[in-house]
């Protein structure tokens, strides 16, 4: 994928959250968003999956420009897949509900279509012994992992994933890290935001800082990670790093 | 561990009923009530035509309410200022004042301005508007208490708003709802006896007459308490089946 965004400005009650944010990527398959909390990166991300509509500025994906009118927006949705760091799957569906809603209702499959499209991977993420139970009866890590599966079955062209470990003890956080790197070995696209900084620097083709509603540096994680010159990522760095 | 914490739950209503019925036997007994249920008898008939009246009735009402209740809590959910409004004010003035006025000027002022002269259709109507004022706060409610991560969430996966509301909202709203929504139906079945003041022939009209026959005040009125509970705790026990239905852990 191609990310062009320039010049995005977004405002929540006259707070400031995004201030003239550009940034461009190369071809890369995964882009993930480092920064400071209340820096801008999930109001990025929410722009980028469609959820919400910038007040200024654009944001294109392969030279096509992301839509604004809600209809447009709705239908570009659906080729994307969004995962939560809460999770927010539906609690009054069993987990193998959970995927087949978008497939049946979204994207037009027949019940019985939807199924056979689900088997296959609830099994490869060991998940099929848990499919038929409600998110309460499952552990953060599998309702995470559902959460994930949901956004995948539908086929999207990419997936976002906002800080999908952050509400996760360090063991279910491998299990969901585990998950998404393999997704990459299959090819998968995706822009995630996390405070994983070893995870950030093993599966990133390209890091963007950002902080106070703008990206401070973006490139290869070796060029964020190490050589960055810049006060604010190096003051931010040196808090997060042990 | 003593007996009572693993009595069977059936049995406990039985146990509580019992002593209930004895302590009433008791006051009866004490006082040394003269029954008198041969004239109530004659009578029988107009107990079951009211009782059926008041079923139908209340049955068209509960039904009409809850479509009323519906309507109004999107309105008090609007985002139009407009709407919102007249959501408001119809919640707020129905709640706030009498049922019998309602009754009163709806039959006497507003049906009669419009033509409207059958009394069962006014009467149903007014108690549908007043009972679904109260069920408009109940939806209100039920609809505000769903996360907004569950709207972000039916988004994300491209429902329409449509879609959001019918597969992701209501079937949340409706577990927490459930117990208000039975509650207020309990209540309107019981409301409905004051559609006698504009000469209905419900089932507490009919007692009232054969009160006035009879000068057998508590053998009027007695049945009268039996014929309600007979419609009201089936709606209940209905209520609690269901509730375990939709239940789930949010």
């Amino acid at each position: 994928m191609l990310l062009h965004a320039r010049d995005l400005v977004q405002r929540f009650d006259g707070t400031t959250v995004l201030d003239g944010l550009s940034l461009t990527t190369g071809d890369i398959q995964s882009l993930v968003l480092v920064g400071p909390s209340g820096g801008g990166k999930t109001t990025l991300l929410r722009i980028l999956s469609g959820l919400d509509v910038p007040a200024g500025g654009s944001v294109s994906f392969d030279g096509v420009p992301l839509p604004r009118d809600e209809a447009a927006l709705r239908d570009y949705r659906r080729t994307v897949g969004t995962v939560f760091q809460a999770y927010n799957l539906f609690p009054h569906l069993s987990a193998l509900d959970n995927l087949l809603l978008p497939l049946v209702h979204v994207h037009g499959l027949t019940p019985a279509a939807a199924r056979e499209r689900v088997r296959e991977p609830l099994e490869r993420f060991h998940l099929a012994a848990h499919a038929h139970k409600r998110p309460a009866e499952l552990s953060g890590g599998q309702k995470q992992r559902i959460a994930i599966l949901r956004a995948l079955v539908v086929r999207p062209r990419r997936l976002f994933f906002d800080e999908p470990t952050s509400a996760l003890d360090p063991e279910m956080t491998s299990e969901v890290l585990e998950m998404i790197r393999k997704l990459k070995a299959e090819g998968v696209q995706f822009v995630m935001v996390t405070h994983e900084m070893a995870f950030a620097r093993s599966i990133a083709d390209e890091i963007a800082f950002v902080s106070d509603g703008r990206v401070l540096a973006s490139g290869a994680p070796a060029d964020i990670l190490d050589r960055c010159a810049d006060e604010r990522l190096r003051s931010f760095f040196s808090r997060i790093l042990i | 561990m003593c007996y009572a914490d693993r009595m069977p739950r059936w049995l406990a209503h039985v146990v509580v009923v019992a002593v209930f019925a004895a302590l009433v036997a008791a006051a009866f007994a004490r006082i040394e009530y003269a029954w008198n249920w041969a004239g109530v008898w004659e009578y029988r008939q107009k107990f079951v035509q009211g009782w059926l009246a008041t079923v139908g009735i209340s049955f068209a009402a509960l039904v009409v309410s809850m479509l009323v209740g519906g309507v109004a809590a999107l309105c008090l959910s609007s985002r139009l200022p407009l709407v919102e409004a007249v959501g408001r004010v119809y919640v707020e003035f129905i709640r706030g004042t009498p049922l019998l006025v309602q009754l009163l000027i709806g039959f006497y002022v507003v049906a009669s301005a419009v033509g409207l002269d059958n009394r069962y259709v006014v009467g149903t109507l007014v108690l549908s508007l007043f009972s679904g004022a109260y069920m408009a706060e109940i939806f209100r409610g039920g609809l505000a208490a769903i996360p907004q991560a569950q709207r972000d969430s039916a988004r994300a996966i491209g429902l329409t708003p449509w879609q959001t509301l019918r597969l992701v909202i209501l079937p949340q709203a409706l577990r927490l709802v459930l117990p208000p929504v039975a509650g207020q139906l309990v209540s309107l079945i019981k409301d409905s006896s004051l559609l006698s003041v504009i000469a209905i022939s419900e089932f507490t009209l009919n007692a009232q007459e054969v009160n006035a026959f009879t000068y057998s005040t508590l053998e009027s009125y007695l049945p009268l308490a039996a014929g309600y509970l007979l419609l009201t705790l089936p709606l209940s026990a209905l209520a609690r089946w269901l509730e375990s239905r939709v239940r789930f852990e949010a």
